[in-house]
């Protein structure tokens, strides 16, 4: 790939005779031109995936309560999001008179940031990603663990209550429902025998079903069912969307720790916010549903199967809010803690004993 | 200077940077945050050592889950710095002991060849050598037993934690989860079917 994308650079600045003095000036850099521009191929096609998610949605719920949905701006609403993002990206940023002004501005920087930064690890398709870790699990659960730190930080540095409490609920619904999450991958992780993401999807690919051509049979959700409604649930959780979105329930605590936020600081919390959710979508996908692994043996694997899977899934987190009422905040804690930790506690060794007996499908 | 040695010295720099703020920051929030931010640091000279397990297991223990509460409590609290800083005189001969002791230890280790201690000598990894997998085979072949004892001590300290703070009252409204997740629409509701009716006057 990058030679490609270097003889594409020769071919066009060799049409200027430029080439020599200009490969001169950026050779020593080139490395770091390198990654920067796949950081951007991956991003820019994210943070647009993040403007029409949310048009989707709207869309998507307007249809299931029997209305249009946004259908105003450009051909079928299509414009909605851009102009949603110039309305947003031109309004004023009002820091109130008391709030810690420094971490005021830092909590939406830092609630994005992981969000973007965990992308990194991500298999498009086979050997399509920017860094190829081996621990990528680890970083995956590293980086999403600080994504909270945004929130806790937001609701504080307001110096208002609603934001507070909205922190509040936050803190102790993510890190619970983080922990039933890292549980759910351990399954996964003791059947791929891997830590990384390219390995998983890999030994996705093996088994009876994989062989007669029926790949989508052989991938992690059949034999891992529970830890992957154990994930899928937790992940709606994590990313704070209903049924478990308490912390910014309108009805309760008006926005949660977005109440103070307006113009693009309140932006980057939404963005944050779509953003994990395209990644928990992403992360279902791989760990559970084959990742770029096409379903049926006569269609060649490929990036677009990965995109498919994480519309689907996606699809789901919007039905979701659309079906659902809110839970109640001690309901959500039972769920996390009494239902999914143990759930998982008996899995995994169910899933030990099954890998050492002579019925192992994952050698 | 390589690259490797100018990223070591911006997270050494930044580290000592984080943890000075930690102790003179006159904000509590901000000094959990000077700590958070020393976390980070000491995961990325970690990741520099390739200890990657040990840098990724900081930043998810320590920075996502315990530092959450830390803050999460110091929020709550409203410390009055001033009463905090009041005994520093007498405590100042203590602490000054303590961290004269440990910038001893550290000279030690550092020039470790004027103290009769042999350098850690560097291991050349193979590519696809993982610290994971390695640290992994370690703890539950060679160290089972004490790995194994650390884990029922934490396992003593949860329960002892848990029961420490375990009041049952008497005037708590309990819920049965139970139970209200087990009733029907027809315990809380009766459709009676009756014949539509007249209006007066008619």
């Amino acid at each position: 790939m990058e030679a490609l994308v270097l003889s594409f650079f020769q071919w066009f600045w060799n049409l200027f005779g430029l080439w020599d003095t200009l490969w001169a000036i950026v050779e020593p850099f080139w490395t770091l031109i390198w990654i920067v521009m796949r950081i951007v191929v991956i991003l820019i096609p994210l943070l647009l995936g993040v403007a029409y998610l949310t048009f989707w949605e709207r869309k998507i719920i307007g249809w299931m309560q029997v209305r249009i949905g946004p259908n105003r701006v450009g051909p079928w609403g299509l414009l909605q999001p851009i102009a949603d993002g110039v309305k947003l990206f031109l309004k004023e940023i009002v820091i109130p008179t008391k709030a810690d002004g420094g971490l005021f501005i830092l909590a939406p920087i830092l609630a994005i940031a992981p969000a973007l930064a965990v992308w990194a690890v991500v298999p498009f398709f086979d050997g399509g990603m920017l860094a190829n870790l081996d621990a990528g699990v680890l970083y995956l659960l590293a980086v999403t663990s600080v994504g909270v730190y945004g929130i806790i930080i937001a609701g504080w540095a307001s110096n208002s209550k609603y934001p507070f409490l909205g922190a509040m609920r936050s803190a102790a619904q993510m890190v619970s429902y983080e922990v039933s999450m890292g549980m759910a991958l351990i399954a996964v992780l003791m059947i791929s025998n891997s830590l990384n993401l390219s390995d998983i999807v890999r030994a996705q690919d093996h088994g009876r079903f994989a062989d007669m051509g029926l790949g989508v049979l052989s991938w992690n959700w059949i034999p891992l069912f529970p830890m992957f409604f154990v994930y899928l649930v937790s992940g709606v959780a994590e990313t704070n969307r209903a049924p478990f979105d308490v912390v910014e329930g309108e009805s309760e605590i008006v926005a949660g720790h977005m109440v103070e936020y307006s113009g693009m600081a309140f932006a980057m919390f939404f963005l944050a916010e779509y953003a994990n959710m395209i990644l928990v979508s992403a992360m279902v996908a791989i760990f559970f549903l084959g990742g770029w692994l096409s379903p049926v043996g006569f269609l060649p694997h490929g990036i677009l199967w990965l995109l498919g899977k994480i519309a689907v899934v996606l699809f789901v987190f919007l039905w979701l809010r659309a079906t659902f009422p809110r839970y109640r905040y001690d309901q959500i804690m039972r769920l996390g803690w009494k239902v999914f930790v143990p759930l998982c506690l008996v899995w995994i060794p169910l899933i030990g004993v099954w890998m050492m007996s002579p019925f192992n499908i994952w050698k | 200077m390589d690259f490797t040695t100018i990223v070591f010295y911006v997270f050494a720099a930044l580290a000592i940077f984080a943890a000075v703020r930690v102790v003179t920051a006159r904000n509590p929030v901000h000094a959990v945050l000077y700590l958070v931010l020393a976390f980070f640091n000491v995961a990325g000279l970690w990741l520099l050592l390739q200890a990657e397990f040990l840098a990724m297991a900081l930043i998810m223990v320590y920075v996502g889950a315990v530092m959450v509460l830390f803050l999460f409590v110091v929020m709550m609290l409203d410390i009055n710095i001033e009463r905090v800083r009041s005994g520093f005189w007498n405590y100042l001969p203590l602490g000054a002991t303590i961290g004269l002791l440990m910038v001893a230890e550290m000279a030690m280790v550092l020039s470790g060849k004027y103290f009769g201690l042999e350098a850690l000598p560097g291991h050349a990894m193979a590519p696809d050598y993982s610290n994971t997998k390695e640290l992994g085979r370690l703890l539950f072949t060679d160290y089972v037993y004490p790995f194994e004892l650390a884990s029922v001590v934490l396992l003593v300290g949860i329960v002892a934690a848990v029961m420490l703070t375990l009041r049952h009252r008497k005037d708590v409204k309990h819920l049965n989860p139970a139970r209200q997740i087990a009733v029907k629409a027809a315990d809380r509701l009766r459709i009676v079917k009756m014949a539509s009716e007249k209006e007066q006057g008619e």
